[in-house]
């Protein structure tokens, strides 16, 4: 009988709240085949939920605990984790807790030598970097999976057996009562890192594993720095080992570094060493001030990746499929990403709007991006905790440079995770058209923002669906008439949008959007003259363009990205 | 200052490459091994003042 905790977690800031166990109808006997069941509420089963919410399929979230996250975990959500959980809605209170950041300093032998500021561009709605403890992301995603009304939120539910059908999968579920079946057409495993189901299906990861294991203590100190990313490299306290500083909310500091070659992460967390190191990297960054630990971790840098994303009815999200590095913050916005790709296509599939065969376009893509994560980010964790001594050495020969000589200080990059670029989807249609395109936007691509005015800007004016931008002049022609009716009329769910360069009070009904664009600015953005228009697809990445669209095009772009025809 | 000539990929690749020869070459040779590999840059420089620069970056901050 599966017994999950039933008292809160402790924590100095965070009020956990219990969320009670409740017999579910497949307990009194009602066993029927349900469309999905997510399993594992984490951040990336929660918005796989909300999302599949918001494009009308009804869910079942099974959650083994019966409370959030125990400890902040993942604090740093990027500009596309923030983009897509305003798409899904649910943006709002993690402005209002977060923290946003956008650049980070290095220090070696106490002196400052790298500093980055990322890239941010004034049509970005949102910092480069938003800082807020896992307990707020899971406990905000929780209220919004709630308000959805259509998921069934499971809590001390936890899943101990799957058996594989030809058109649904048998999940074995234990609770406090007792173990039930729950045959369901379609599982989404977003049970972490530890995934049971990948250990049940014996799904093997291929990538590798580094050396080195870090600690990770969170606590509340009175630091008067700001909101930056602070890396300090072989600080005298932790000889050729390196420290990363990162402010929380609520007076919560994140405090990371590198054990010694050899400690285990039990000698690491004994009470006095730890506080010894924690004053150590108090005192290095001149901020000698008592504190309070909240929670102390253990972790090791893993670049991991299961080779195809699907497992007959079994579709694999987040760490479930993928163990990534934390340096460059891949994980949580890895998974929201890899969420962002999957639900609308299997709500797609779920409610006949695309065959089943848009489900591989999922595993192609994200496949694609965590393999070029365990390339790229592999490159930061052989800097950051290097596996070999030839790595260690050239490691020390750049940090050695750095005091004097900036041409190697590019090596210290951090490379935080960014929004991938499907430019080789199978969803994506009329390439040369898309060539012919000097700049903008190009298929694959994830859209841009464009700041339309004072707290406006385009992603904020987004309904859930493709979007159809069509770009006009100061009227539309009968042809683009026609080929909004047509865009309209798709089984699909398409929003039509009209970038209007001029007049476009006189246009307001012949879309579901129309913005005034008179300085150009959102032309500019993707490169459009009047008659262009794009195909955006519901994650918001370009599938199709052109520089004149007619209403065959727009049709057979649409049947691409749903995987009802080939692109030719 | 020594300037900087290759892109980031570059950097990388040879970061990498460089890494993987020195484990390549073993612990009791690695020294040699570098020695070795800095004298044939030196020689593809083919500038002693160059070279001279270049020493006296590497041996600054040891």
């Amino acid at each position: 009988m599966h017994q999950p905790e039933t008292q809160p977690r402790a924590s100095i800031f965070y009020d956990y709240k219990i969320h009670p166990f409740a017999r579910p109808p497949e307990m009194a006997g009602k066993v029927e085949t349900v469309p999905v069941v997510v399993v594992g509420a984490g951040p990336i089963g929660m918005l796989t939920a909300i999302e599949l919410a918001r494009f009308g399929v009804k869910s079942i979230l099974l959650e083994s605990e019966l409370q959030v996250s125990h400890g902040s975990r993942a604090i740093v959500l990027t500009r596309r984790s923030m983009e897509i959980l305003q798409h899904a809605g649910v943006a709002g209170p993690f402005l209002k807790k977060g923290l946003q950041w956008s650049q980070g300093r290095s220090y070696f032998r106490g002196r400052e030598v790298y500093r980055m500021v990322m890239p941010h561009d004034e049509d970005d709605r949102f910092l480069p970097g938003l800082n807020i403890q896992q307990q707020y992301i899971e406990e905000y995603l929780v209220d919004a999976v709630n308000a959805t009304g259509m998921v069934d939120f499971r809590w001390g539910s936890k899943v101990v057996g799957l058996t594989q059908r030809a058109d649904h999968a048998v999940l074995r579920v234990d609770t406090p009562d007792g173990e039930y079946d729950l045959p369901a057409q379609w599982v989404v495993a977003a049970d972490g890192g530890r995934s049971a189901i990948r250990r049940m299906l014996d799904l093997r990861m291929e990538g590798r594993s580094y050396p080195g294991n870090f600690v990770i203590a969170d606590i509340k100190c009175d630091i008067g720095l700001p909101t930056e990313r602070l890396c300090h490299f072989d600080p005298a306290w932790n000889p050729g080992n390196n420290v990363l500083v990162h402010r929380q909310p609520e007076g919560i500091w994140r405090v990371d570094f590198r054990l010694p070659d050899g400690e285990t992460a039990e000698d690491a967390l004994e009470p006095t060493l730890l506080a010894r190191r924690i004053d150590s990297v108090l005192d290095m960054i001149g901020q000698k001030k008592p504190w309070t630990l909240d929670w102390a971790t253990v972790y090791s840098a893993n670049t991991l990746t299961l080779p195809d994303f699907r497992a007959g009815r079994v579709l694999f999200t987040g760490d479930a499929a993928h163990l990534l590095p934390i340096f460059g913050v891949r994980g949580a916005n890895t998974g929201f990403q890899d969420c962002d790709d999957l639900a609308w296509k299997l709500a797609f599939v779920m409610r006949g709007l695309a065959p089943e065969k848009l489900l591989e376009s999922y595993s192609q893509e994200r496949v694609q991006a965590a393999r070029e994560i365990c390339a790229e980010g592999g490159k930061s964790t052989r800097f950051m905790t290097p596996p070999t001594p030839g790595f260690r050495l050239m490691r020390d020969a750049v940090l050695s440079f750095s005091l004097s000589e900036t041409f190697a200080n590019d090596l210290m990059h951090w490379r935080t995770s960014r929004p991938h670029d499907y430019s080789q989807s199978a969803l994506n249609s009329f390439r040369n058209e898309d060539a012919a395109f000097v700049g903008g936007v190009a298929c694959g691509a994830p859209m841009r923002n464009v700041k339309l005015g004072p707290d406006d800007y385009l992603m904020d004016r987004l309904s859930p669906g493709f979007q159809f931008i069509l770009f006009a002049d100061s009227d539309l022609t009968s042809e683009q008439k026609t080929l909004l009716a047509a865009a309209k009329a798709a089984s699909a769910p398409v929003n039509t949008i009209v970038v209007a360069a001029a007049n476009a009070k006189a246009m307001q009904g012949a879309a579901d959007l129309v913005i005034a664009d008179s300085a150009g600015r959102v032309a500019a953005k993707y490169a459009a003259a009047p008659g262009a228009a794009t195909l955006i697809r519901p994650d918001g990445h370009v599938c199709a363009r052109w520089l004149k669209a007619d209403v065959a095009k727009f049709e057979m772009a649409l049947a691409v990205a749903c995987a009802k025809k080939e692109a030719a | 200052m020594l300037v900087k000539k290759f892109a980031n990929p570059q950097l990388e690749e040879t970061y990498d490459l460089i890494a993987e020869a020195i484990d390549k070459a073993g612990p009791d040779k690695q020294a040699l091994f570098l020695a070795k590999l800095a004298l044939a840059l030196a020689n593809m420089v083919g500038d002693p003042r160059e070279v001279t620069r270049a020493v006296e970056a590497a041996l600054r901050d040891l």
